[in-house]
C-alpha cells in the first residue's frame, strides 16, 4: 500500500522574542536599534521554542490517523505545517494527494454576501474549481438544508444555518486526504454528528484522514491508529485504544494504587485501611480500564480489635466530582463482629456501568450505628482510574462517537416489538 | 448517521479499499496517476525568494474569485453603490477646479483646466485605493492567512486589481468632459493609454508588497499610508500641467513614476502636450525597482507571516 502522507524529522522552532516584536510598534524597533547603537548593547539573543522536534511518521493511504495530546503539545502546529500554512525550521513532509481540511470550516465566509456567493468563495478558498463548484453546487445546499435562503446574505443567518452551510461546502471537496483539527469543539451536537459522519464516509471510500482531537472517545472509535505527542515530540504511536490508554495513565495523576505503614494507615482503635488498589486489565496500563469489562477495587484493611461487625465501603464519584454510587458489603461474614487480622475484600464493580473519563474512589472501613453509618478508617479521593471505550461498536455507545453525558452509562436491555 | 456506509467492523477491514457499497451519489475522486501528480513537498523556507509563477498560475482562480468578493462586497455595503466610482473623481476635482483652477490659477498649458484636472485625479483616485487595499489586504484577509495555504502574492495583487473597477467606471466623467471641451485624442498616443495604467499598477504593486510585509510585523503602515496619500497629488501633478513647471522641478518630480503616469495618461486621451520621454524613463526605472524591491522583500517574508501575524 502506498505511504500518503511522510512526515521526516519534522522540527518547528520559534523564538519568543519574534513574538514579542510581533504586535510592536516600528518606534520600539527603531528605539531598540539606536540603544544598541549607543550603548553598544549586545543582541540578546532571543529565547527559543521548539514547538515540534524530530516528528517523524508515515501514513498509509487509506488509513485514519488519530493525532492526540494535550494543549500546547505541537498538534496544531503539526497540522499548520501539513497544511502549508507555517513553515517548518527542520525536516521535511510529503504529502501524495489532493488535500482538504475541515480545519476552515467557514474561513473566509463573508457576512454582506449571500448563501450562493458564499459556496462559490469558500469552495475557490478551500481549492476547488468554479466548474467543481458548479456540478456540486445542488448537492451542496441540499445537504446544508438552507436552500430557501441561499440568496440571502449570510449576515442574516443563524449561526446554526451558517456553520451547516460552511460544512457543506468543505464536506464536498472531495479531498483524498482529510485533515480535521478539534471540529468536535465548535457547533451543536448535530453538527459534530455531521462532521463524524463525513469522516466517517470518507475513510469507507480510503481516504486518508489525518484527525486532531480532544475528544479521545471519538479518536478510539474512528481511528485505526494513534499517535501521540507531547513537548513536540512523538511519544506514542501504534493502535488508536492503546495509545490513548497510555496517554490517559500518563496523565491521570492519583495513582490506582495506594499503601500504607501500619503506621501512618488512616483509621481509629478499631480498623485501619492499609492498601487501595484498582486491578488492572490485562493488556492496558495500570488505571486504564476498559469500559465493558468489571474493574476490581481492592482494599487491604487490618481489624486490631474484635468490637463492631465491620464491613468495607467504596464510594465512586465521577471527575467533576458528583458521586455515582455508594457500595457496600453486605455478605453475611460481616454480621458478626470482626475478628482482628488483615483482610483483603474486592469491589467489582460491573462492566458497562460508569461513563468514560476519570472515576475516584474513595474507601471507608464502616459499622452500622442506626442512623448512621460510622466511619472508622476513611479514606478519601484515595485512587482513581480512567475508563476508556475502545470503541468497538459494543459498547453502550454503540456506533456514536460524540460526546455522551452522565454519570453512569449502563448497557441496558431493550426490547421492541412492532406495534 | 444516515449517510454513513458501511458499519464499523466491516470499515475496519475495508480500510485502503474503496467501498462499493457505499451508497453515497458521490464518486469518488480519481486515484492513481492523477493523485501521484499531486506530490506536495514540505521543508523548511529558503533563504532566496521564489517567483514561482506556475503556481500563481494554478491559483489564478482564487486570484479572480478574491477580487470579485472585494468588488461585490464594497459595492453591496453602500446605499448608492457603484455611483460612488463616480461620485468621488467628479466631486474631487470639481474642488480642485474651484481652488486650484479659478482661485490659484495652476498653469494647464493648452488644456481646459477641469479635464486636466479628472486626468489626474483618475489614476491618483486609483492609485490611492489600490495601495489602501493592497498593504493592508494581508491584515483584512487575516482568517485566511492563517487557515489556509495559497500563495500570499495573491492578496496585493487582488488589493491593486479591486479599484480598476472603479477606475474604469469613473472614465465617462472624463468623457463627458472631453465631448464638452471636444478634445478628442487624435493620434497614435492614444494605443499608449493602457501603459501608462500598467506602470500606475506597477508602481502601487511594488510598494504594496513592501508595505504589506512590513505591516505583517508593524502596524504603523495604517498610518503612514494617509499622510503620503496626502502629499502625492502634488507631487504628480494632479492640479497642474508638468511641463509647465521649471524643467529642475521636472526631473525631480519625475522620479515619482505617478509624474510620468498622469502625464502620459493625459497626453494619451486629452491631446495633451507630450510627456519629457526622458523623464518618463526614469518614472519607469524607479517603479520597476520599486516592484522588484517589494516583491522580493514579498516573497523572502512570507513564510514567516502566519508565524508573526
Amino acid at each position: 500500500m502506498s505511504i500518503a502522507i511522510e512526515v521526516d524529522s519534522l522540527s518547528k522552532r520559534y523564538r519568543l522574542g519574534e513574538y514579542q516584536a510581533a504586535y510592536g510598534t516600528l518606534r520600539e524597533t527603531l528605539v531598540h536599534a539606536g540603544r544598541r547603537i549607543m550603548r553598544k548593547e549586545h543582541h540578546r539573543p532571543a529565547s527559543e521554542v521548539w514547538a515540534l522536534r524530530d516528528v517523524s511518521f508515515e501514513v498509509p493511504e487509506g488509513q485514519v490517523l488519530g493525532v492526540i495530546g494535550r494543549n500546547g503539545a505541537g498538534k496544531s502546529t503539526l497540522l499548520k505545517i501539513l497544511t502549508r500554512i507555517a513553515f517548518p525550521t527542520e525536516g521535511r513532509a510529503e504529502i501524495r494527494g489532493r488535500v482538504g481540511s475541515l480545519l476552515e470550516v467557514g474561513t473566509g465566509f463573508n457576512q454582506e454576501l449571500t448563501g450562493r456567493e458564499n459556496v462559490y468563495l469558500n469552495g475557490a478558498i478551500l481549492g476547488m474549481k468554479r466548474r467543481e463548484i458548479e456540478q456540486r453546487f445542488d448537492d451542496i445546499v441540499e445537504f446544508s438544508g438552507v436552500e430557501k435562503f441561499i440568496d440571502t446574505p449570510v449576515k442574516r443567518y443563524s449561526s446554526g444555518m451558517y456553520v451547516r452551510l460552511a460544512f457543506a461546502v468543505a464536506a464536498h471537496l472531495e479531498p483524498e486526504i482529510l485533515f480535521v483539527d478539534e471540529v468536535l469543539s465548535v457547533g451543536d451536537a448535530e453538527f459534530q454528528r455531521r462532521c463524524l459522519g463525513r469522516m466517517e464516509e470518507l475513510a469507507n471510500t480510503g481516504r486518508t484522514v489525518l484527525f486532531v482531537s480532544h475528544a479521545l472517545p471519538a479518536v478510539a472509535q474512528l481511528c485505526d491508529r494513534a499517535i501521540w505527542i507531547d513537548g513536540g515530540q512523538l511519544v506514542g504511536d501504534g493502535k488508536a485504544a492503546e495509545v490513548i490508554a497510555n496517554y490517559l495513565h500518563q496523565t491521570h495523576s492519583s495513582g490506582s494504587e495506594r499503601t500504607w505503614s501500619a503506621e501512618s494507615a488512616p483509621g481509629n482503635d478499631l480498623s485501619r485501611i492499609r492498601a487501595i488498589r484498582v486491578q488492572a486489565h490485562e493488556g492496558m496500563p495500570p488505571g486504564v480500564i476498559d469500559v465493558r469489562r468489571p474493574v476490581g477495587i481492592e482494599i487491604e484493611f487490618d481489624v486490631l480489635r474484635r468490637g463492631k461487625p465491620l464491613f468495607p465501603k467504596i464510594k465512586v464519584l465521577d471527575q467533576e466530582g458528583a458521586i455515582a454510587f455508594n457500595a457496600m458489603d453486605t455478605g453475611e461474614r460481616w454480621l458478626q463482629p470482626s475478628e482482628p487480622g488483615t483482610y483483603v475484600a474486592t469491589a467489582w464493580i460491573p462492566g458497562n456501568l460508569l461513563n468514560e473519563g476519570s472515576a475516584i474512589v474513595e474507601a471507608a472501613i464502616c459499622s452500622i450505628d442506626f442512623p448512621k453509618l460510622e466511619h472508622h478508617a476513611a479514606v478519601y479521593e484515595a485512587v482513581s482510574f480512567e475508563v476508556l471505550d475502545p470503541g468497538e461498536g459494543d459498547s453502550a455507545r454503540g456506533q456514536f462517537s460524540g460526546q455522551w453525558r452522565g454519570v453512569v452509562r449502563p448497557l441496558l436491555d431493550w426490547t421492541c416489538e412492532r406495534a | 448517521m444516515g449517510r454513513t456506509g458501511a458499519p464499523l467492523e466491516e470499515r475496519r477491514t475495508a480500510v485502503g479499499a474503496v467501498d462499493v457499497s457505499d451508497p453515497s451519489p458521490r464518486e469518488p475522486t480519481p486515484r492513481g496517476g492523477d493523485a501521484a501528480n499531486r506530490v506536495t513537498v514540505i521543508r523548511p523556507a529558503s533563504r532566496l525568494p521564489r517567483l514561482d509563477l506556475g503556481e500563481l498560475w494554478h491559483y489564478r482562480e482564487l486570484l479572480w474569485t478574491l477580487v470579485w468578493r472585494d468588488v461585490a462586497v464594497r459595492y453591496k455595503q453602500t446605499f448608492l453603490g457603484v455611483a460612488w466610482a463616480i461620485l468621488v473623481p467628479a466631486f474631487t476635482a470639481l474642488v480642485y477646479v474651484i481652488v486650484f483652477g479659478k482661485f490659484a490659477n495652476f498653469p494647464a498649458g493648452s488644456t481646459p483646466y477641469p479635464s486636466l484636472v479628472v486626468a489626474g485625479v483618475l489614476p491618483m483616485q486609483y492609485f490611492a485605493s489600490a495601495l489602501s487595499l493592497a498593504s493592508l489586504s494581508l491584515l483584512s484577509n487575516l482568517p485566511l492567512v492563517t487557515k489556509v495555504y495559497f500563495p500570499r502574492t495573491l492578496l496585493p495583487l487582488g488589493g491593486v486589481c479591486v479599484p480598476l473597477v472603479d477606475f474604469v467606471v469613473g472614465l465617462p466623467v472624463l468623457l463627458f468632459l472631453i465631448w464638452k471641451y471636444d478634445t478628442w485624442p487624435s493620434g497614435w498616443e492614444t494605443l499608449t493609454a493602457p501603459l501608462f495604467i500598467l506602470l500606475a499598477v506597477v508602481t502601487v504593486l511594488g510598494i504594496s508588497f513592501l508595505l504589506a510585509a512590513v505591516n505583517v510585523r508593524y502596524r504603523d503602515v495604517r498610518y503612514m499610508i494617509p499622510v503620503f496619500l496626502q502629499v502625492l497629488p502634488l507631487l504628480s501633478g494632479v492640479m497642474f500641467a508638468v511641463d509647465q513647471i521649471p524643467v529642475k522641478w521636472q526631473w525631480i518630480l519625475s522620479f515619482n513614476p505617478m509624474t510620468s503616469v498622469i502625464a502620459g495618461w493625459r497626453w494619451a486621451v486629452l491631446d495633451a502636450a507630450q510627456p519629457n520621454m526622458g523623464q518618463v524613463a526614469v518614472g519607469v526605472t524607479v517603479a520597476v525597482v520599486l516592484f522588484v524591491v517589494g516583491l522580493a522583500t514579498f516573497r523572502s517574508s512570507e513564510p514567516g507571516f502566519a508565524d508573526t501575524i
